[in-house]
């Protein structure tokens, strides 16, 4: 039997089935999230494994993280603007991989929108906070006492 | 399969930590002492052990990262996807071993020995 004989699966054919895209949306939204995922990936690689070495393994490690030891690195513009980076970068990634597990596995339309909209709430709220906290940070707040960074002066 | 499995559920233990770690450093903007009381419970040997489960994680999933990048823009990823979930584990071995060397020795000196 020769092959040439069977019609390939996909011609032109009246019985063939039409390929039908959704095609609800042009957006190119899923395909720039998934490049993100990946570029913000690598970058976060660097970001959190540079975040993980200075404050667990250099020096005294955990033991020596207080109020002061964040008061002296955020002192510091280039730790502000690494942990800034830091949170906006991991959010979104974060987000959006929780996202896509919901849209795997929450079935129903309703079940779907409400998880959702708690994880863009829950995650505008935290880079709000997040960013708020580094940029009006007070290193040496008045009236504080214990654990302040060297640089504040004396009460 | 199983590293797709582990990809998943290391991200979404990474992203409730995330949550987490970011309402507990905004505390340096209440007060000193707020943060240092909260900080502190990050130190007993109990939260250190799942800082190391945290970071074990964090690790997998960065590594396993760049082997879905490498499989999704090397013409030969999907072929070597395999040999490279090995490599994945090779690299997390390397680099848990001595992060918990020291980071449970800290952890464990520091509550039993005192200061």
């Amino acid at each position: 039997m020769s092959t040439d004989s069977i019609a390939a699966p996909r011609s032109n054919s009246a019985q063939s089935p039409k390929y039908k895209r959704n095609k609800g949306s042009n957006s190119s939204f899923e395909m720039v999230a998934w490049l993100f995922m990946r570029l913000s990936g690598v970058i976060l690689i660097v970001l959190i494994f540079g975040h993980l070495f200075v404050n667990l393994m250099v020096g005294d490690g955990i033991h020596a993280i207080d109020f002061g030891f964040v008061a002296g690195k955020w002192a510091d513009p280039f730790w502000q603007i690494w942990d800034l980076a830091m949170l906006w970068l991991a959010l979104l990634h974060g987000t959006n991989g929780v996202r896509t597990i919901i849209n795997d596995y929450a079935e129903r339309d309703g079940t779907r929108m409400a998880l959702k909209t708690i994880l863009y709430i829950a995650t505008t709220v935290i880079i709000v906070l997040g960013t708020l906290v580094i940029f009006t940070f007070d290193p040496c707040p008045p009236g504080a006492v214990i654990d302040l960074p060297s640089f504040c002066p004396v009460p | 399969m199983w590293s797709w499995v582990g990809h998943r559920i290391t991200g979404v233990v990474i992203f409730i930590f995330l949550l987490v770690h970011v309402l507990d450093t905004s505390l340096v903007r209440v007060s000193p002492e707020a943060y240092t009381a909260v900080i502190g419970a990050y130190k007993n040997p109990i939260m250190g052990l799942g800082e190391a489960g945290l970071v074990a994680a964090i690790v997998f999933h960065a590594f396993n990262g760049l082997r879905i990048i490498a499989i999704d823009f090397w013409k030969k990823g999907p072929k070597y996807q395999r040999q490279l979930l090995w490599g994945v584990l090779a690299l997390w071995a390397v680099t848990m071993i001595p992060f918990l060397i020291r980071h449970l020795t800290i952890v464990f000196s520091n509550f039993f020995g005192g200061h």
